[in-house]
């Protein structure tokens, strides 16, 4: 799918899994980036986390943190409770790492289908919906930080 | 066999991690008595790490018709199992992410072709891995096997929209085993996003609530019967004579609950609803509580 205005990490990420033909390429790719995933650091947010960061439908028990730095730019946490929920972890990887430092507004601009670019589009709707809920979440915090 | 085994109704039907690991080797013989199979919620465990020997059947690619929401046809079905090594007469052991909600699914669908030589690791794949057992990421090169599927038969343990609409006036249990929330139709979802798949929240009346985790311990594994016999009979009073019927979002949570009712309570008329509340919170016209 094609999207216009996206922080160009990301955009340079989809471009890499749209190369992509073979399934097990993809998950090999998706399961290398989970490795990298690095949890919500005790100077953001210790458990018990907030129920109001917690993702919506996310079988994986995902939470996000979007804060602005002083010059408002997006500042990314994510925690994932589940120790097997390695999508998540993998789409939590995938957020902070190509969206941090971006300008917070650049965080609307993505679009929740970017889940099927990177996880294919043979995706369920059960399996699809916790990881769009992410993206979904990342963005109501950003508006609420942009709105205030 | 581990001791709360034996209570069972089944007592043949579960298998602990200890002997999966002693059968590590049976697995991918070129007898093919028995196979080991992983099926998960998440669609890049399994090609992470596994166990040594194991295949991987996914519910969504594997076990759905990829047109109609339905399950695969015989041949479709004898297909998978040729691939995956499994005989008409293999003893197939499942086993999978989230406490075993879809290997369960996986193991119920099995049902559906009539293959009855099915057992389940319990505690499923956390308790391995608390164990520290072996991982690896090597996909077993099996044997293809042969299998002659019988006439898919429903009837056994699957009902269909009409049965639960039906099953509202009658004597029958209904078990919902979503979380207390779901149950109660609360909002569960970010304002303008669907509320997992169904326009209106709630349950089918006359449902109790019991969350499929109710059966499980910390560890992962069931309960001791007479844990489970507390919880199902005794504070839900449903009995093992009374025709049951399980349902949660899309089936997979209730094949859990389904497969405690059947084979470690003994139930003797138990299905599993699959259209769950993606269906019935769909339905025109369908009666609801909250």
């Amino acid at each position: 799918m094609t999207y216009t205005n996206l922080p160009i990490k990301l955009q340079a990420l989809l471009d890499e899994f749209a190369e992509i033909k073979e399934k097990s390429e993809r998950y090999q790719m998706l399961i290398y980036l989970a490795d990298d995933f690095t949890e919500v650091p005790p100077s953001v947010a210790t458990r018990p986390f907030p129920e109001q960061n917690k993702v919506p439908a996310c079988e994986s028990q995902a939470y996000v943190w979007v804060q602005s730095d002083e010059n408002g730019k997006a500042l990314l946490d994510f925690a994932v409770e589940n120790p097997q929920g390695i999508s998540a972890k993998a789409m939590a990887f995938i957020l902070k790492d190509t969206l941090t430092g971006e300008p917070l507004e650049s965080l609307l601009r993505v679009d929740e289908n970017i889940v099927f670019d990177l996880y294919g589009k043979e995706l369920s709707m059960g399996r699809s919906a916790g990881l769009t809920s992410m993206i979904a979440l990342m963005k109501a915090q950003a508006k609420s930080i942009l709105s205030n | 066999m581990e001791e709360k085994f034996k209570e069972y109704n089944n007592s043949e039907i579960l298998v602990t991690t200890q002997w999966v690991e002693d059968h590590i080797k049976d697995f991918a013989d070129q007898k093919g008595d028995y196979r080991l199979v992983e099926s998960n919620e998440d669609p890049l465990l399994y090609h992470s790490k596994h166990i040594p020997n194991a295949v991987e059947i996914d519910w969504t690619s594997d076990l759905n018709d990829p047109v109609t929401r339905d399950y695969i046809n015989e041949k479709q079905f004898e297909e998978l199992c040729s691939k995956k090594g499994i005989s008409t007469d293999t003893t197939v052991v499942f086993y999978g992410d989230k406490n075993n909600w879809w290997s369960a699914y996986a193991l119920w669908v099995f049902q559906l072709f009539g293959h009855e030589k099915v057992k389940l690791m319990d505690g499923g794949r956390i308790k391995w891995e608390k164990e520290n057992r072996k991982l690896v990421k090597e996909i077993p090169e099996l044997p293809k096997a042969i299998y002659k599927s019988k006439i898919r038969n429903d009837k056994t343990v699957r009902v269909f929209r009409d049965d639960v609409l039906a099953a509202i006036k009658l004597n029958i249990g209904l078990v919902d085993v979503r979380s207390p929330e779901e149950f109660r139709g609360e909002r569960l979802h970010i304002p303008g996003y669907p509320n997992e798949g169904a326009l209106r929240g709630g349950h089918i009346p006359g449902a109790h609530s019991i969350p499929w985790a109710s059966s499980i311990q910390e560890d992962g594994s069931f309960k001791p019967l007479k844990d489970l016999k507390k919880i199902y009979e005794n504070e839900n009073n449903l009995s093992k004579k009374q025709p049951v019927i399980t349902y949660c979002r899309i089936g997979e949570r209730s094949s859990h609950t389904w497969f405690v009712l059947k084979y470690l309570l003994g139930f003797e008329n138990v299905k599993n609803y699959d259209g769950s509340w993606t269906e019935y919170g769909n339905l025109v016209g369908a009666p609801i509580e909250k």
